[in-house]
């Protein structure tokens, strides 16, 4: 009996719980659409939707852990995916010989686009994070104008000699056989699409569950002890810059890791699709969905990409409608009754167990 | 100087010596001398102003001094940083309360673990057993401490929803937690009432029987100061006006001019 609570308290059953909810959500959603595939219900929209909702809930997912947890504005989550996708590209360009099997080029491919945006991360964040206030903001949002000038004005091309690569166009000649990776403005070409549904939604289940496991672990309160109060978290001698490092870090890595998986999902891929806006409208998801809440921003982010999508029968007023619906959620999430309506009808349980032990 | 003919033999724990720190043209805390040995509990008086959360903040090196040297455990704190000086073993509370609002109080005191029970991420992220064995002493060290300050039936709070009294005494708690050798209690007392000083007064004795360390507190409250402390050091413009025993200090007449005026 006494082991049995020790082990309950380690959580705590409420934190516990909004776990269990966040991964039966994606499970369940995935069950259902691939019932809807196998039966032929999907409209061929929905279907092209698929890969690009995981690909963006794993950024959301990743920004959260930035915003919502560490508490430092990250406006350039579209660089991170941008590094991630254009790396996996090359990788999986070059890799396409020796590893024809799709979901083995697109493993691999998708841990380098990690592991190589999680770097940048680092790089840009060792001099930001010493700081405090809005520097990371302004930071991440230069990144990703920059990040964008690079892609634009890169050339990589491989062939039978290997990899070739300049800043100016046509600097070098591929051999006969060769092909070119990636092509300044008109970014990645020819790019064999390896993506799929599946490998997506256990994209999402990882990201969760690194998200969750930081989360409730020494590193995960540490992060949130610096972000409620950066004083008293050094006073109990948690190093500041170096927890928040880790939360930016981690969420440039699955950004990169999302960025990978789109970039695999489409046979052309322009480096203007991870332009400002897009940070934004990751970081319109993370809000929306609630800062520090997994599952809402599960559900916002998969909401609002295909709301827009929703409402192409009503042409000019999409947008008008989009934003109002962005408004009558935040008004709703924000109401208080209906807050508390939600906190009695969800924890009855949880006061009901208390009130017996 | 007070004798201490027990604590003669011994090195002090903390020994402050000939501290300063200007700030600008202002000279907040000059020339201060003082020592605190193992197991005292000691006080740090003064009328607003004189520099007592300033000498906190020297000591725990959120200042860094103008001139002299602060001495712990016989070895000298120049150049470290906050954390570190929390590594070394100094832990402190805050005048005005700095808890985590957001998380519960629980997970407040546990942030006091980071050093004390340390895991790295990667543990934390693939859940190796090393994970649920240090969470579990981690939960268990901290129930403890609730149990003692008396915090336990609020465990599933949110830190900012407590009470005004129980927030200090939980960062009492947030501080014991990071196993230090000497505490620094900012005005522990504050806005609490008779009942609850008492108590609190009780609270400090029992933690540093119980934990074996030494307490270095700033109070207004002189019920408390000359019921707890063994010694006290007073200050006034930044400046060491009297060290003593309680009576001693009572009965100075520069104290008394410092407090009341001529």
């Amino acid at each position: 009996m006494k082991e049995k609570t020790a082990i309950f308290s380690l959580f705590g059953d409420k934190k516990k719980r909004g776990r269990l909810i966040s991964f039966a959500l994606v499970i369940a959603a995935y069950i259902i659409v691939e019932v809807l595939l196998k039966s032929g219900n999907l409209s061929s929209l929905f279907t092209s939707l698929l890969v690009p909702i995981t690909c963006y809930v794993v950024a959301s997912i990743g920004l959260n852990l930035n915003v919502g947890i560490s508490g430092e504005l990250n406006l350039g989550q579209a660089g991170f995916m941008s590094v991630g996708a254009f790396c996996a590209v090359c990788v999986s360009g070059v890799l396409a010989g020796s590893i024809t099997a799709g979901i083995p080029r697109l493993i691999i491919a998708i841990v380098c686009g990690a592991v190589l945006a999680g770097l940048f991360g680092f790089v840009i964040g060792i001099p930001v994070l010493k700081l405090q206030g809005d520097y990371l903001a302004i930071v991440t949002l230069a990144f990703g104008q920059i990040i964008k000038s690079i892609f634009m004005n890169t050339y990589i091309g491989f062939d039978s000699e290997g990899l070739h690569f300049s800043f100016v166009d046509s600097n070098f000649k591929l051999q006969p056989g060769g092909k070119m990776l990636l092509n300044g403005p008109m970014g990645a070409t020819g790019t064999q699409k390896i993506a799929n549904f599946t490998v997506g939604v256990v994209l999402v289940l990882i990201a969760l569950l690194i998200v969750y496991n930081l989360m409730f672990s020494r590193s995960g309160r540490a992060i949130m002890a610096a972000r409620d109060n950066r004083i008293a978290a050094e006073s109990v001698g948690i190093p500041i810059s170096r927890t928040k490092m880790l939360a930016f870090v981690v969420s440039a890595s699955l950004a990169g890791a999302a960025g990978a998986l789109y970039g695999l999902n489409y046979a052309t891929l322009v480096p203007n699709k991870f332009d400002f806006n897009t940070s934004i409208l990751i970081l319109v998801y993370v809000v929306l969905g609630g800062l520090g809440n997994m599952t809402g921003t599960i559900i916002s982010t998969v909401v609002l990409i295909l709301l827009p999508e929703l409402l192409r029968s009503l042409q000019d007023y999409r947008m008008l409608i989009y934003a109002v619906v962005l408004i009558l959620i935040m008004l709703v999430t924000n109401n208080d009754m209906l807050r508390t309506k939600w906190k009695s009808l969800t924890s009855r349980k949880a006061k009901g167990g208390a009130s017996n032990g | 100087m007070a004798d201490h003919t027990d604590n003669n033999t011994k090195a002090p724990v903390l020994d402050v010596q000939e501290l300063g720190i200007d700030f600008g043209g202002l000279t907040a805390v000059n020339d201060l001398n003082m020592q605190v040995y193992d197991g005292e509990i000691v006080g740090l008086i003064g009328p607003n102003g004189a520099g007592k959360t300033t000498v906190f903040n020297l000591l725990t090196k959120v200042y860094k001094p103008t001139r002299g040297k602060i001495f712990f455990d016989g070895k000298d704190t120049a150049g470290k940083s906050v954390v570190d000086i929390n590594k070394a073993g100094i832990a402190r509370t805050f005048q005005n309360i700095r808890l985590f609002g957001n998380l519960s109080v629980l997970d407040n005191v546990k942030t006091g673990f980071h050093n004390v029970t340390p895991y790295s991420p990667i543990t934390a992220v693939l859940r190796l057993p090393k994970y649920y064995a240090s969470e579990r002493e981690i939960d268990e060290k901290a129930r403890e401490l609730l149990k003692i300050m008396e915090l336990d039936q609020f465990a599933d709070y949110t830190a900012s929803n407590l009470p005004y009294g129980a927030q200090r005494r939980l960062e009492i708690a947030r501080a014991l937690a990071t196993n230090p050798k000497l505490l620094l209690l900012d005005e522990p007392a504050a806005g609490m009432n008779p009942q609850e000083t008492a108590e609190l007064m009780d609270m400090i004795r029992f933690v540093r029987d119980h934990f074996k360390i030494a307490i270095l507190l700033i109070e207004h409250d002189m019920k408390l100061v000359m019921g707890i402390c063994e010694r006290i050091t007073v200050l006034n413009y930044g400046m060491m006006l009297a060290q003593g025993t309680p009576e001693e200090i009572q009965s100075n007449p520069e104290v008394i001019k410092a407090y009341l005026g001529d």
